[in-house]
């Protein structure tokens, strides 16, 4: 029988506001063990909560960007739980009047386009770090009270390419935003699975099991893939799955049951009454959606339309902001119609760079007129393309410009036929069986001698030139 | 890492009244204690049913209004949008914030290992 993984995800999105979520401490990030503590994120007696107007914005804005209804009555739960990252023996966080229900977020998969659906996201808070030591648990509570959004799916998503997506999709829209920096490995962004098989064509859920413990993006692909064989096996084998808490284990690369003793869990929500209700005007909202830049999504289409991309090229060119704002200026200093020169320089070599760096576009230190003029140089013939490649990396080591590094190290393309005509004679002599070949009916061989040209004149060659004058001079004699 | 969130929270406890009350029994008190982490005696849980039993029939007498056209509150102040400036203040010292705590190491609480 053949199963379909039915996955929902729940992301954590740590909001980057100045101070915690409930109290004036600062919500920074890397500090002395409890330095940013005070009564309230502490849970002192007495102590009392008060809203940090900037994350209910950021929960607007967010729920508005995954095009969800905003609720216009929102209020805070308690949710009850012992543990010693949680002072005061609750969390508070939404229960059933978050912030905003009901939106969604569009990805691209082999089969096209999909939208997976966005069931709510809530604000909450943060708890504090566990350290572990041989006799006991060290407590540090800087990240107690940090602002959180809570963002779940409804289970629209079939496969763990369809999860990494998602989860590459709703950085970008959040980061857009700017509302926070989503980076896993500082756990900004957190992410627990939900996965269950049903036989194909099925519409009841399995019995699903809860993933955790995931540190990247491709932690949580990898877990849920594992996670489908363990299932697949226990139902082909007749098993039943059971419903728990699975931890994600990186280094065997296996999920492992979390808690084997059986625990009450009942969280006992019930209306926070330390704070009261929050009634989200329209006002607010449309002051929100102002602050909203243009989206990933948005900025694709754009692209598309406006500099005939394609919408590969388009998808990759806008999945970060900072990127998608480099790539564009880049554009409007180019000025022919055809932006293709540019997209091949930008996603190709430009990006490369990037990645190995491990910066954005920005950060190579390039300006768009600096990458322009490199452009330039190889559209007007005077560099080849494989050239280029080397010019542009010496460009971001020597902070120099592209004209200036190819006058210097006299990298100019030749195309001066009387220049290259002594290399061909030496290519043609010593390569007679190219030669032989070629008049023998197979035109490919001339690649072979257009190489060797190339090879000779140490890249500088003109390609196009140089196999114009070989097809002439084979065909002369 | 080991803290465990469920996947369906059960919200036994969040039930009409009339139900609770017609439930109400040793378990439903023990699993309570539990909850709450308090540790009760059987002799303790015979004093406590019939106490916690009067509780709920008292407030069990709202049960009997007729809230059809109230809108549902969720606080009993009439205010709505407190709100504090996104601006940093001074927290509290460490040694101060660590004052209290039974147990401390260097800068951190410390308490008794709660990983397996």
């Amino acid at each position: 029988m053949e199963y379909e993984a039915v996955i929902g995800l729940e992301v954590h999105v740590q909001l980057n506001t100045s101070t915690k979520a409930f109290c004036s401490c600062r919500a920074e990030f890397g500090m002395e063990p409890n330095t940013n503590v005070c009564p309230v994120c502490l849970g002192l007696p007495g102590a009392l909560p008060v809203l940090n107007r900037d994350v209910l914005s950021c929960a607007v804005k967010v729920g508005l960007a995954l095009g969800c209804s905003i609720q216009k009555r929102t209020k805070f739960d308690r949710k009850n739980y012992f543990y010693p990252d949680l002072p005061k023996g609750y969390q508070i966080s939404q229960f059933d009047m978050p912030a905003a229900l009901g939106g969604e977020v569009r990805i691209d998969t082999p089969g096209g386009d999909k939208a997976i659906r966005v069931k709510r996201v809530h604000m909450e808070e943060d708890a504090g770090k566990l350290m572990h030591e041989d006799d006991g648990s060290l407590v540090d509570l800087n990240r107690a009270g940090v602002p959180l959004l809570e963002i779940v799916t409804e289970p629209d998503i079939n496969s763990p390419e369809e999860a990494y997506a998602y989860l590459t999709k709703l950085k970008s829209i959040v980061k857009y935003l700017g509302v926070s920096d989503c980076d896993m490995e500082k756990g900004s962004l957190r992410c627990d699975a939900n996965i269950s098989l049903r036989p194909k064509g099925e519409s009841r859920l399995g019995t699903k099991a809860e993933l955790k413990n995931m540190n990247s993006f491709k932690a949580v692909k990898d877990a849920l893939s594992c996670e489908i064989s363990r299932q697949t096996e226990i139902l082909k084998e007749g098993g039943s799955v059971a419903q728990e808490t699975r931890l994600w284990d990186a280094r065997q690369s296996m999920t492992f049951s979390m808690r084997s003793k059986e625990e009450a869990h009942d969280y006992r929500y019930f209306p926070d009454p330390d704070l009261t209700i929050f009634l989200i005007g329209d006002n607010e909202i449309e002051l929100a959606r102002a602050a909203i830049p243009e989206l990933p999504q948005q900025k694709a289409e754009r692209f598309i339309g406006e500099f005939g991309v394609s919408s590969y090229e388009a998808g990759i060119l806008t999945a970060e902001k900072s990127d998608a704002d480099f790539a564009e200026e880049c554009f409007r200093v180019f000025d022919a119609a055809d932006k293709k020169p540019v997209v091949n320089f930008l996603i190709g070599p430009l990006l490369a760079e990037a990645n190995s760096r491990g910066c954005g576009l920005r950060g190579l230190g390039i300006t768009p007129p600096g990458l322009i003029e490199l452009v330039l140089l190889v559209q007007k013939n005077i560099i080849s393309n494989l050239v280029s490649k080397s010019v542009l990396k010496e460009m971001i080591d020597g902070k120099t410009t592209a004209e200036e590094i190819v006058k210097t190290r006299n990298l100019a393309q030749i195309s001066d036929t009387s220049a290259l005509d002594g290399i061909i004679t030496r290519v043609l002599a010593e390569n007679d069986k190219s030669v032989q070949d070629f008049r023998a009916g197979k035109s490919n061989a001339v690649m072979f001698l257009v190489g060797q040209v190339m090879r000779m004149s140490c890249g500088k060659a003109n390609p196009k030139v140089v196999k114009e004058l070989l097809e002439r001079r084979l065909s002369d004699a | 890492m080991c803290r465990f969130f469920p996947a369906i929270v059960p919200f036994s406890l969040i039930k009409p009244l009339s139900t609770i009350m017609s439930d109400i029994n040793d378990k439903i008190i023990e699993y309570t204690a539990k909850l709450a982490r308090v540790k009760l005696e059987s002799a303790e849980l015979g004093e406590l049913y019939p106490q916690i039993k009067g509780i709920l029939d008292f407030i069990g007498k709202l049960e009997e209004a007729d809230t059809g056209d109230i809108e549902p509150t969720s606080h009993i102040l009439p205010v709505n949008n407190v709100f504090r400036a996104d601006e940093p203040a001074q927290s509290l010292p460490m040694e101060d914030a660590l004052s209290g705590a039974p147990r401390r190491r260097g800068r951190c609480f410390c308490v008794p290992k709660v990983i397996e």
